[in-house]
């Protein structure tokens, strides 16, 4: 789409837009979930234990080679996993690159310490120890983005639900969140379609006024529509036989496999804990 | 004297100024196959929710196996039985499909009824291959076609082995390859010992999956018959807005019109 058609649009079906990618990402992540690379085939409870880790490590680590070779174990990672990197450039590193950036602007020239650089016009100065302070934030915080990003794109929403249940999470608000998932996905494509609509109806532009009217008539037969679905999704699970409490099925299976990767993460992190002392 | 499965008695229901039903009568025998025809809005589907103890008449009685269906009868171990007796297909399956996977999808019911989880495993895999679906066990079901979405709510209700089966619409919105083999099931799992009602507009479906139809119009039934005698019978299908005339050109200076109902049978 373009800049100037983006401009056009409503505050409204704006927000809804930028749901929809967010929707269509987390569509693309579960394909990504789905593929034959190593973090997919890991049980997601050894996963979490063997990465968890590595994240802590990295955001904590005070010797920038470490957390480089971090870094470079996690791009490994991502290609091992069939996680394309430019997906991770685009998603992760240049994100996390921008906000972490402007955090630590400041830092370069208000740390005290031996000048380095003096910037032309403005004539600030660029200091030694606030450089080095900007790179140590910009790169824990690019490595701990990427293992946990990683984490997510490789396993699936429902082995997550799953292992929130293994870890003693209330049940009914594992299941509220699963279906709170399933749904949110429904309305939102409902959403599109009744913007389309209307969208598809309507001749030359709408004030001010009338948009919010539109939006707002929009908002009530969503709610409207929502609460009908949620009467129905009530009555087909009490059809089932549901009566107040939820029972799941929890199905975990750990092979050699998950313990070998386990043991083989624990001693990289032991190993950059020891040197990143 | 056999008991009825389902005894409906002069039974009124409605949604605030709507009426849904109407002094509504209807026996279903065990083993039957019977076929609730209708247009859209005339009562067929609250009648099905009725049967599954969904929602209870404001006048009248609906009675299960001679025992009343009544809101302050059905709970505890009176309502796990009645759930594992009767199971409903509805006819929008994003309503019936609220779990993260196929998988749990159809364990859902026979882990509510408090089944063995070892015999829910084995039998929902066997489920899923009978009903040819068994690849998509893994996946969510916002991820799935209409068509697969349909069969897998048939399996979620399927594998409680129920004795009367309620079908809502069972081939709505499917494509002709989706419907045929939708067709296809109904007619493998509704021979024989199990009771099946189903609430269709779609006539090419009756004769395939019914011995006895009744027909809807406004909340109550205004026909009853045989499949042949009812889809014979223009005059009725007219009337209640299952067929409608159909105008077209056989030559410019030649138009006329007929009774037109749409599908088509091979």
């Amino acid at each position: 789409m373009t800049r100037g058609r983006t401009k056009s649009r409503g505050a409204v079906e704006r927000s809804l837009a930028s749901l929809v990618d967010a929707l269509e990402y987390a569509f693309y992540a579960e394909e990504l979930a789905k593929e034959d690379g190593l973090l997919q085939k890991l049980d997601p409870r050894v996963k979490i234990v063997a990465v968890l880790p590595l994240i802590v490590i990295a955001a904590l680590a005070r010797r920038l080679w470490l957390i480089a070779a971090l870094f470079a174990i996690a791009v490994v990672l991502a290609l091992l996993s069939k996680v394309p990197l430019a997906t991770l450039a685009k998603r992760v590193w240049l994100g996390v690159l921008t906000f972490t950036g402007l955090i630590s602007l400041p830092a370069l020239f208000l740390t005290p310490g031996q000048a380095i650089y003096r910037l032309p016009l403005l004539g600030w100065t660029v200091t030694a120890p606030g450089l080095r302070a900007a790179v140590y934030l910009i790169t824990r915080a690019e490595t701990a983005a990427t293992f946990s990003v990683l984490l997510v794109l490789c396993t699936p929403w429902s082995s997550v639900l799953k292992a929130l249940r293994v870890l003693r999470l209330p049940i009914v608000l594992v299941v509220i969140l699963g279906m709170t998932y399933r749904y949110i996905f429904l309305l939102l494509r409902n959403a599109q379609d009744m913007f389309t609509s209307r969208k598809s109806r309507i001749v030359g532009r709408l004030d001010g006024p009338e948009k919010r009217r539109a939006a707002a008539a929009s908002a009530g037969v969503l709610i409207s529509k929502t609460i009908q679905l949620s009467g129905d999704v009530y009555l087909a699970m009490r059809s089932r036989g549901f009566q107040g409490e939820v029972f799941v099925l929890d199905e975990f299976q750990t092979h050699w496999f998950d313990w070998a990767v386990l043991a083989l993460f624990i001693s990289v992190a032991l190993v950059a804990f020891w040197f990143g002392r | 004297m056999t008991v009825p499965i389902f005894e409906v008695r002069d039974v009124t229901y409605s949604y605030r100024e709507v009426t849904a039903l109407n002094g509504l009568n209807l026996t279903v025998m065990p083993g039957q196959r019977i076929v609730l025809l209708g247009a859209n809005g005339s009562g067929k589907s609250t009648l099905l929710s009725m049967l599954d103890g969904l929602c209870f008449p404001e006048k009248g009685s609906v009675a299960f196996k001679g025992e009343l269906l009544a809101e302050d009868r059905l709970n505890g171990e009176v309502e796990f039985d009645f759930r594992r007796r009767v199971g409903l297909v509805f006819q929008n399956p994003d309503v019936q499909l609220f779990n993260p996977t196929v998988f749990d999808e159809v364990a859902f019911g026979p882990l509510q009824l408090r089944c063995p989880k070892e015999q829910i495993r084995m039998r929902v895999t066997e489920m899923l291959e009978e009903l040819e679906i068994a690849h998509l066990k893994e996946r969510s079901p916002h991820h799935l076609s209409t068509g697969e979405k349909k069969r897998v709510a048939l399996a979620s209700v399927l594998i409680l082995d129920p004795e009367v089966l309620l079908l809502d619409e069972p081939t709505a919105a499917l494509d002709p390859k989706s419907e045929s083999q939708m067709i296809d099931f109904l007619v493998s799992c509704s021979g024989g010992r199990k009771t099946v009602v189903t609430a269709t507009h779609d006539l090419d479906l009756v004769e395939d999956i019914a011995d006895y139809c009744h027909v809807f119009q406004r909340g109550r039934i205004v026909a009853a018959g045989t499949p042949s005698e009812i889809l014979n019978d223009h005059a009725l299908l007219l009337s209640t807005n299952l067929i409608h005339a159909h105008r077209h050109a056989h030559s410019p200076s030649e138009v006329h019109s007929h009774p037109h109902r749409h599908g088509h049978k091979h």
